[in-house]
């Protein structure tokens, strides 16, 4: 497509969560890739329209989590029990019931980090510069509006045909929005 | 009843079934945006500076406190054998406390699907958050030579090295309340960004736009997003559910693990876990009754709102009045002599102030919850809710000071005066709390605006003011 090299993609404006969901029903039918939907809030039962899985943040929360505990259980079995052994009142030097409260707590925090960090990572943000951030018309997401934008980088899109299909899908207002 | 199933219209639930929108008047997002965010938008209320000058002053007397006391020592306290744990730490173990319902609503309502916690999340975190801070305060401060406050962490170091000493726990209590420090602020920061980035579509100004837009982190509101978000929103409420149960569980247990009569007890980690949603509950009702009439904000932190906290508070009061029944049972029934001379002592001793003010405010005060005309009455919720505080106050002081006046040997009984200081310092960390927490109301939404957009019915794609046409399949 030489001739919209210059273009993020086709932006649709659709007037209700239903009419967007059955409007991203129809394009994940028709096949197409690089597509989304934007709303001020998450829409339930979007994903399902949209034939997205199930989001993989769950895998960087438990090994977030896993690797807390462990942390928690080695690094206390080192500095109590092997590096520099206090003896209290006939205690074992290292036991896994008075190492297991701090171990717990190192098990939710990295657990923490991993699901923020993961969700960002997933999300490839912090980003500071998106093409429909630039556009006016798009400030409404965050508002009350909802958009379906579909990128000139997927490989079904042409201009004519994809605004011919978002049109037919009911949105009232289609634009072209620039890289 | 030959008709296909799919030509049913969408119907409404009946009258009588259907409950009091969370959102007065149906209004829908745009409203929701406009009205929250316009409390940050519209010029600053007179109202908030004669709350934030008299703030920063306490905030200020707060600090000349601390360094009066790091310059001069601990004795300016009035600590002394064998009442050494004295306001400080009745002021560490309330506060902390109060975080508490933050992350109840935060994350327990989450997990309950309680739909109603989305009006009051944000400023209940906040508070979480402010409240932590000043609970964080005193235990560095009280160990007296507050330059070694760092050989809590297990950092490497030349003496050896020595390590911290993780049977204690007391070292369990400093990585419980940084966790839950750390993760109340990812959470808080992480409902944010959908929030910020409302703002930073919305703002007239450069300085605004460039603000809000970088920590906002670059949010869109793409559905490939949300759904990550959401899962990481599910995960943490997963994870800071048993983080908030541990934290004043193992607050607890820094009186629990020792021998005294009056803390050696194994009903301690429910009792203040109870306790602390108790005291935090009644923390949320003072701050957001003002609140919601002076930022007009009724419609969105409706008297349901109200009501449904007062019941919340009723309930986590009755778990409080049961402990205080087994507490005294217990008492009587171990036969310890030495169990029942603190318990007597609680209700007839030096103290016994102490222990009357808790009965009636933690045990009592919270019964008036039955009745809906007091839940209705905005006057009274707001006075009862600072009795709760007073009585979970009283409730710490009895338990911190009441159980080590009178300890096992009648030559090592005392009595504790708290100095000018000490209440200089305590009335200071409300300097700290207001201070950020206004600060907070004037900079950033104070009310979830996406979450509770989330909870009308014109986001249901499956409710007709949704969308969704009658007759037709959902």
């Amino acid at each position: 497509m030489p001739d919209n090299a210059k273009a993020f993609g086709l932006l649709a404006e659709f007037e209700s969560p239903a009419a967007t969901m059955h409007a991203a029903e129809k394009v994940r039918d028709a096949g197409f890739q690089r597509w989304d939907v934007y709303s001020p809030y998450p829409v339930h039962g979007m994903d399902k329209a949209m034939g997205m899985k199930n989001s993989p943040v769950g895998w960087f929360s438990f090994i977030g989590g896993a690797s807390g505990y462990t942390l928690g259980m080695l690094m206390i079995w080192y500095m109590n029990g092997h590096n520099y052994a206090i003896p209290v009142g006939g205690k074992p030097m290292f036991s896994p019931f008075s190492a297991f409260p701090p171990s717990y707590e190192l098990t939710i925090l990295l657990g923490a980090f991993g699901a923020l960090f993961g969700m960002l990572f997933m999300n490839r943000l912090p980003r500071l510069h998106h093409p429909l951030l630039k556009h006016k018309r798009f400030l409404g997401a965050t508002h009350d509006r909802f958009f379906i934008v579909i990128e000139s980088s997927d490989p079904k899109y042409s201009e004519r045909e994809t605004r011919r299909l978002l049109e037919s899908l009911g949105s009232r207002q289609i634009e072209l929005v620039e890289e | 009843m030959s008709e296909p199933t799919s030509k049913l219209p969408v119907q409404a639930a009946p009258i009588e079934l259907e409950r009091e929108p969370l959102v007065g008047d149906l209004h829908g997002p745009g409203w929701l945006s406009d009205k929250i965010a316009g409390v940050i938008e519209a010029k600053t209320p007179l109202w908030w500076w004669c709350a934030f000058i008299p703030s920063l002053v306490l905030l200020g007397m707060c600090g000349t406190c601390i360094a009066y006391l790091i310059s001069t020592g601990v004795g300016v306290w009035g600590l002394n054998h064998p009442i050494m744990w004295g306001w400080a730490i009745i002021n560490f173990v309330w506060w902390i406390g109060i975080g508490h319902a933050g992350t109840l609503i935060s994350a327990i309502l989450f997990l309950l699907r309680q739909r109603w916690r989305t009006s009051i999340n944000r400023a209940a975190e906040a508070m979480t958050i402010f409240a932590v801070m000043c609970a964080g305060t005193y235990p560095v401060i009280h160990i007296g030579r507050v330059w070694f406050g760092w050989w809590l962490m297990p950092f490497p170091n030349s003496n050896g090295p020595i390590w911290p000493q993780f049977r204690s726990p007391l070292m369990w209590d400093v990585f419980a309340v940084s966790t839950y420090f750390t993760v109340s602020l990812l959470f808080w920061y992480m409902g944010l960004i959908p929030d910020l980035a409302v703002m930073r579509d919305r703002s007239k100004t450069k300085m605004r736009k460039f603000a809000y837009g970088l920590f906002s982190l670059g949010w869109t509101g793409s559905n490939r997003h949300w759904s990550n978000y959401e899962k990481a929103y599910l995960l943490l409420a997963g994870l800071s559910t048993p983080l908030v149960l541990s934290v004043h569980s193992i607050v607890s247990l820094d009186f629990a693990v020792s021998q005294l009569p009056g803390w050696h007890t194994t009903i301690f980690p429910p009792y203040f876990v109870a306790g602390a949603v108790y005291s935090g509950f009644g923390m949320v009702l003072t701050l957001l009754i003002p609140l919601r009439s002076m930022l007009k904000l009724e419609q969105v932190i409706t008297m349901r709102h109200i009501d449904l906290m007062c019941k919340v508070t009723l309930g986590v009061g009755c778990i409080v009045s049961y402990a205080y029944g087994m507490e005294y049972f217990i008492a009587w029934y171990s036969g310890n002599p030495y169990e029942k001379s603190t318990f007597w002592n609680r209700l007839f001793g030096s103290y016994w102030w102490g222990g009357w003010l808790m009965i009636t405010c933690n045990a009592m005060v919270p019964q008036l919850f039955w009745f809906k005309g007091i839940r209705q009455n905005l006057v009274i919720v707001f006075i009862l809710s600072i009795l709760v505080n007073v009585g979970m106050w009283a409730e710490r002081f009895v338990i911190v000071v009441g159980s080590l006046y009178h300890e096992f040997l009648p030559s090592n009984w005392s009595y504790y005066m708290p100095t000018k200081i000490d209440v200089l310092t305590y009335v200071g960390t409300f300097g700290l709390f207001f201070t950020f927490f206004l600060l907070f109301i004037r900079f950033v939404p104070l009310i979830a605006i996406s979450e509770v957009k989330g909870v009308t019915p014109q986001a249901d794609p499956h409710h007709p003011l949704g969308g969704a046409k009658p007759g037709g399949h959902h």
